[in-house]
This record gives structure tokens, C-alpha cells and sequence, in this order.
């Protein structure tokens, strides 16, 4: 029956506690990082922190370390999914200009931009 | 009352209703990670989208990321007391968390409030409508993690169909993911 059906690992409160402690410290350096205005600095800290601290919850929060190994395979099938639909469209889409066609509405938009830039926002 | 299928079937190795909220994390991916890749490509793109990202709220950012991860940290406990038919704390913990939900919610009026206020509407540029959008869906799934908590939660004071706490800790723990990977794109990435 299902409510047999349990997670293999017996983590307290205090572990759990640890857990969350250690999220804090890597969302105070994710935070902190930046403020250097380093760009590989910034990469790390921000989007590397965010994709440890994002493990650490699936891992331990989320009990993915004792979970069947399927779940993973089939989480990481749905990234690919993204990152395959990204590839696909990508290459047109990050362009204004490509082989014989030309994206007027993103020209329009750039060059609308140049015109307001400095100017505050009015509603 | 008859006991639901998902309940007493695992056929797969772990109970079907687990299993189901597994595919709506993984359909959830395909969501958000639509969205993420969206802000690569424009983001890529078009130049201006640094300067408009300049005016949001670092630190009211944080303040989220702090009482998400915290609400992440009251589920999961009070999936630890449901496990050990502790219903009273697990009740408790439920309740926690939907407060961290509460709390999420204040902070992100507060600042939506404070930016249109200003001007930053949702059409007013690119980026923010990429900012409404992406933390507006997120928005959506907090609310709706904070209902089905709020259902669950009196089942389990009865001591029924505690396995569900796990469920929902599943979904709110995604939550919290999504939360973690818009934090950096929406507030730091200036």
C-alpha cells in the first residue's frame, strides 16, 4: 500500500534546520556577490548559487536523493524538452536581421528605445 | 468513504499520487523553463534590457527568497510530523507555511504597488513585461499551493490522508525552485 510506500531517509528537524541555514548563507553570498561588479563574479554567485541552492532543495527538501531514479530521468527529459525548443527557435529569434529577411518590428523596438533612453518612465 | 485510487496503488514503485505530482513538476518545467529561456534569448537581444532591470527591488527580492526558503523549510517538517502521525505539529507547520505564502505575497503587492507607482507598468517596456508575467504566473502557483494546504490541512488534524502533506511539499518546494532561478534573472542580473 502506498502509506508503506516511504522515503528511505530519516533526517530530523535539526537536519533539516542545517539544510535551511545553509540555503540562507548561499542566498546572502548570491546577494553580496554582485554588489563587486565582476562579471564572471556576478555569473557565479547569482546563477551558479541559484542552480546549488535549487539542487539542495530537490535534494533534501524534496527527498530526490531517495527518490526512484525514473523521476530524475524523467525531470531531466522535460529540461531537455526546454533547452530543444530553445536551440530551435533561438538561432531566428535573437536576431533582428538574418539570409534575406529583416525583423522590422525588433528594429522599431531598438530604435524606439534609443530615442526614450535617460528619459524617465511616465505611466 | 471509499479510499481514492492514487492513495493505495504503486504499481510503479512509488504511490500514484506521488508519482502525479511528479508529472505536474516536470509539465511545470517545461512552463517556467519556457519562460527562462524566453528572457535568454531577448535578453541576448535587445541592449536595453540591462538598464530597464535596473529599477526593481533587490532587497525585497531577498526578503522573498528568505521567506520562501523558509516556508520550504516549515513543509518539509511538517511532512516529518505527518510521517510520524504527529497530525497536531504537522497541522502547525502547514499553517507556517501558508503564512510564508501570506508573507510572500505582502511583500510582492508592496513592490508591484511601489513600481507601477512609478511608471513600470506592464507595457511599458520589455522587460516589464517579462517581470509581471514570469512573477505573476509564479504569484498564481503560490496562491494555489496556499488553497490546496489549506484543504489538507484539516484533513490531517482529522488524521486523514496524511500522505498528502508530502505531496503538496513536493509542489511547494518547486515553487521555491522557480523562485530561486527568477530571483537572480529579476533583481540581481542588472
Amino acid at each position: 500500500m502506498a502509506e508503506h510506500v516511504k522515503h528511505e531517509d530519516h533526517h530530523g528537524p535539526e537536519f533539516y534546520i542545517k539544510i535551511w541555514a545553509l540555503l540562507l548563507v548561499l542566498l546572502v553570498i548570491s546577494v553580496v556577490g554582485p554588489m563587486f561588479g565582476h562579471r564572471i563574479l556576478t555569473l557565479i554567485t547569482a546563477f551558479g548559487i541559484a542552480i546549488v541552492k535549487a539542487l539542495i532543495v530537490a535534494g533534501w527538501f524534496m527527498h530526490l536523493k531517495t527518490e526512484k531514479k525514473y523521476i530524475w530521468y524523467m525531470l531531466m527529459t522535460m529540461l531537455l524538452m526546454v533547452f530543444m525548443f530553445f536551440l530551435g527557435t533561438a538561432s531566428d529569434a535573437m536576431k533582428a536581421d538574418g539570409n534575406n529577411w529583416t525583423n522590422e518590428a525588433a528594429h522599431k523596438l531598438i530604435e524606439q528605445h534609443k530615442g526614450s533612453t535617460g528619459e524617465a518612465h511616465k505611466p | 468513504m471509499q479510499t481514492p485510487i492514487a492513495t493505495g496503488r504503486s504499481v510503479t514503485g512509488i504511490p500514484t499520487g506521488r508519482l502525479a505530482v511528479w508529472w505536474i513538476v516536470g509539465s511545470e518545467i517545461v512552463i517556467f523553463g519556457g519562460l527562462l529561456m524566453y528572457y535568454l534569448m531577448l535578453r541576448h537581444k535587445y541592449d536595453f534590457w540591462a538598464e530597464s532591470s535596473e529599477h526593481t527591488n533587490t532587497a525585497a527580492g531577498a526578503l522573498n527568497t528568505f521567506i520562501l526558503l523558509t516556508s520550504s523549510l516549515f513543509i518539509v517538517l511538517a511532512h516529518y510530523y505527518a510521517e510520524r502521525k504527529d497530525h497536531i505539529k504537522s497541522f502547525k507547520f502547514i499553517w507556517f507555511t501558508i503564512a510564508g505564502g501570506l508573507g510572500f505575497l505582502c511583500v510582492k503587492s508592496i513592490e508591484w504597488t511601489n513600481e507601477i507607482m512609478h511608471g513600470y507598468t506592464i507595457t511599458s517596456q520589455l522587460f516589464w513585461s517579462f517581470y509581471y508575467t514570469a512573477a505573476g504566473i509564479h504569484a498564481v502557483h503560490v496562491i494555489a499551493g496556499m488553497v490546496i494546504m489549506g484543504i489538507i490541512s484539516f484533513d490531517v488534524l482529522r488524521q486523514k490522508n496524511m500522505h498528502r502533506v508530502e505531496l503538496i511539499g513536493i509542489y511547494w518546494h518547486f515553487v521555491d525552485i522557480v523562485w530561486i532561478f527568477l530571483f537572480p534573472l529579476l533583481y540581481i542580473a542588472k
